[in-house]
């Protein structure tokens, strides 16, 4: 089964590596990482898709957190989640294909964002199925180049992964 | 005032109460070593940073403090790193300097670069470089909480040279934050009454006890809950000590060569307490066949342990110390007498032993010394055979009086980590027992123990040969002896005498009866080349794939 982990972390220099790392050090497969800044400055949120059952799972979640600077793990996937992926694809295109492509573009709700003599750049958003589907659709007339960002995704409603400002000030002493 | 980081890291030291620092000094570290100068920190300068590092491992290991050590960039940091990998194995607290080149040379292959932090990721409970001076105290003062709290690890500092000499105002933190680092310590009360229901309820329970007794302290607790519920105690290697040798609910070490009662126990038992261990595979073997019908109660403070290796059908994470002084009001006194008379049948039965042909034996070698130190000396041990027999054959008394390279097996360990020891425990005796093999590999450190004065007992199992690898060899390759021999045959009386040491050889049990006392007594450093027969394996021995029950020997 596939999980989509949302992972809070202080945002130090290494610790993309230090989560990588531990992946492949513990042999967890990690389908997709997505990292960037979160509402908060000083940490930034990870979006971690991995593979495993259970027990992979619950294992992957206790070596994160045993990394100092990780704050804060959640499992989406136990909730009401939305996630999205955004994707650009290079196509390459004929006279005969463009508006047929340009169709496509359409019915999926991607966007062209470059336009060449010989090819189009789609971008879309959206989830995964949505996604494979219109990566599928475009084989035919032959992709040059893909690149995805790998998912990011949020709870539903009010619900949010965030540090409480309890959490942020705490001190140890 | 400003001072310079490097000083205000002397000072850091200060506040965190270090006194005694092992290390090895080279261009990118000069600024602390030149702090360290008007500082009334002890510096013990080793022979290689190997030897600081374990040095300060077996010092840690022994008070149950931070142990200390310092290096400079490069291959003094590269050379600290099997170091670092066997103190993190084994849970023991330390923090670890490194120099680096200057901030702007990093990442430029400099003269001596190396990313340190890097290469300890997988190996260090958490490592910082520093590039701002002003983060200095704050990163100290975590890496000492951090190193000490939970489950204990090494913490690296990597301080580069430029950064070390900028000059800060210096102020020590009270406070520190770690939003991400929250150890549990409390056990959840809920889990703790049911466990206790389990242990009440169980008719033949056992107890499998861990190196975490000896970091939380927890030995009077363990004592009392298996004299409570009359269960019979087992230890991994890293626990033995915590529970008394020579009690009679003492079962020995259990695993690969643990002993036939201890393991027969583990396999019988419905109620395995495990307290402080990790199901580690040298314990385990096979798993399936390990505590089948067990309900398995796995206390430990690290949650990653809890499912890791063996599901547990009762987990607690917690101090292990607290955990117990929570369970223990819920247990009532009780004898499990038909239980307790199979176990003691068992080890009637099947006693730990060995054929006494004649020949010195390593296993009489530490029978003698177990009598003649009366338990009462702290030993430390190299990694093969002779470290096994040791775990055997000496009935530890006390908590923090055996020292060993347990989860890394770390060949080369003992010598400076006896130096080590005895540095943290100055009036006390300390024994190495090492192999001729082992000692080998940090063989110069008997200069550094020479020249701190310390009057180690040193004990080399001597078989002309790698026993550990050789015994493995004979059973799975067939005999097939491949590189275990050595050809030359070191003269490691002579060897002490060139340290300045005293030095002896013994080839008979009457020998080495006859020069113990002298040994032991002597207020000096003493070598002992132990020429011991080279066939003897360690028994009883579980192969690959069998279960922990089904020893050869
Ligand atoms: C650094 C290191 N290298 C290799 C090994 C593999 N190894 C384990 S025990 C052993 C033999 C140890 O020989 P010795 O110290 O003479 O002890 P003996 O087994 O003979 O008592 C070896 C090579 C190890 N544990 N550590
Ligand atoms: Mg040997």
């Amino acid at each position: 089964m596939t999980h989509t982990l949302a992972v809070l972390v202080e945002n130090t220099p290494g610790i993309l590596a230090r989560v990588a790392g531990l992946f492949s050090r513990r042999g967890f497969n990690i389908d997709s990482l997505a990292v960037g800044r979160s509402e908060d400055p000083g940490i930034s949120r990870m979006t971690i898709v991995v593979e495993g059952d259970d027990s992979i799972l619950e294992q992957v979640t206790k070596q994160l957190h045993k990394l100092i600077d990780v704050i804060k793990i959640t499992d989406v996937t136990r909730d009401d989640f939305v996630d999205r992926e955004l994707v650009m694809i290079k196509v390459n295109t004929e006279t005969s294909t463009r508006a047929e492509i340009m169709q496509l573009v359409d019915i999926f709700r991607a966007r062209i964002v470059d336009v060449g003599p010989k090819s189009l750049t789609i971008e879309v958003t959206g989830y995964e199925s949505k996604i494979n589907a219109f990566e599928n659709s475009l084989r035919p007339f032959g992709i040059l180049e893909m690149v995805r960002t790998g998912k990011v995704a949020m709870l539903r409603g009010f619900k949010s992964i965030t540090i409480s400002d309890h959490q942020k000030r705490e001190e140890t002493n | 005032m400003e001072i310079t980081v490097a000083e205000a890291l002397v000072r850091c030291l200060e506040q965190e109460n270090v006194n005694l620092i092992f290390g090895y000094p080279g261009g990118a570290i000069i600024p602390v070593y030149d702090a360290l100068y008007n500082s009334n920190i002890k510096h013990v300068l080793t022979r290689h940073e190997q030897g600081a590092i374990h040095a300060a491992d077996g010092y840690a290991r022994v008070t149950g403090k931070v142990g200390v050590c310092l290096a400079t960039s490069g291959p003094g940091a590269t050379n600290l790193v099997t170091g670092i990998a066997n103190a993190y194995m084994d849970s023991v607290p330390m923090v670890v300097i490194t120099g680096q080149v200057p901030v702007s040379q990093i990442g430029t292959d400099a003269f001596q670069e190396v990313d340190i932090t890097g290469i300890t990721i997988p190996v260090t409970k958490h490592n910082y470089l520093i590039k701002d001076p002003k983060q200095l105290s704050q990163v100290v003062r975590k890496a000492f909480h951090i190193a000490a709290t939970g489950r204990p690890g090494p913490v690296l500092i990597d301080l580069p040279k430029d950064v070390a000499q900028a000059k800060i105002k210096f102020t020590y933190p009270r406070n520190i934050h770690l939003p991400g680092y929250k150890p549990t310590y409390k056990g959840h009360p809920a889990m703790i009454s049911q466990a206790g229901k389990i242990i009440m309820e169980s008719k033949r329970p056992v107890i499998y006890a861990g190196g975490g007794i000896r970091i939380s302290n927890a030995a009077p607790e363990l004592k009392e809950l298996a004299e409570t519920i009359s269960a019979p105690v087992t230890h991994t290697l890293m626990g033995l000590g915590c529970f008394p040798g020579d009690h009679p609910l003492f079962l020995g070490m259990l695993g690969m060569h643990g002993t036939r009662y201890a393991n027969q126990a583990v396999t019988e038992c419905d109620c395995l307490i495990t307290v402080g261990a990790r199901f580690d595979d040298r314990v385990v073997a096979n798993i399936e066949g390990f505590a089948p019908d067990a309900k398995i109660i796995h206390i430990d403070i690290d949650p990653a342990e809890i499912g890791k290796n063996v599901q547990a059908g009762l987990p607690i994470v917690g101090d292990v110390k607290q955990v117990l002084g929570k369970l223990l009001p819920l247990l009532k006194k009780r004898k499990n007498a038909d239980w307790t008379a199979r176990v003691q049948a068992w080890k009637k039965e099947y006693p730990l032993d060995y054929i006494k042909d004649g020949a010195l034996k390593p296993q009489f070698v530490i029978e003698k010394l177990y009598e003649s130190t009366g338990g009462d000396a702290i030993v430390v041990t190299d990694v093969g055979q002779h470290q096994m027999w040791t775990a055997q054959y000496y009935k530890f008394k006390e908590p923090r009086s055996f020292i060993s390279s347990g989860g890394l097996g770390t060949m080369g360990f003992g010598l400076p980590a006896a130096i080590g020891a005895q540095m943290g425990a100055s009036g006390q005796r300390v024994v190495l027992i090492t192999g001729d093999g082992s000692i080998q590999m940090t063989l110069q450190e008997l200069a550094t123990a020479m020249e701190q004065g310390l009057p180690l007992k040193i004990f080399v199992m001597n078989n002309r040969q790698l026993g550990m690898v050789r015994q493995q060899q004979e059973y799975y390759c067939d005999k097939r002896y491949m590189a275990v021999d050595f050809q030359f045959d070191l003269d490691f009386a002579a060897l002490a005498g060139v340290y300045g040491m005293a030095g002896y050889t013994v080839k008979t049990p009457e020998q080495l009866v006859d020069m113990l006392p002298a040994v032991l007594a002597s207020p000096g450093p003493v070598m002992v080349n132990c020429l011991i027969s080279g066939k003897e394996n360690v028994l009883p021995m579980v192969l690959a794939g069998s279960n922990i029950n089904e020893a050869i020997d």
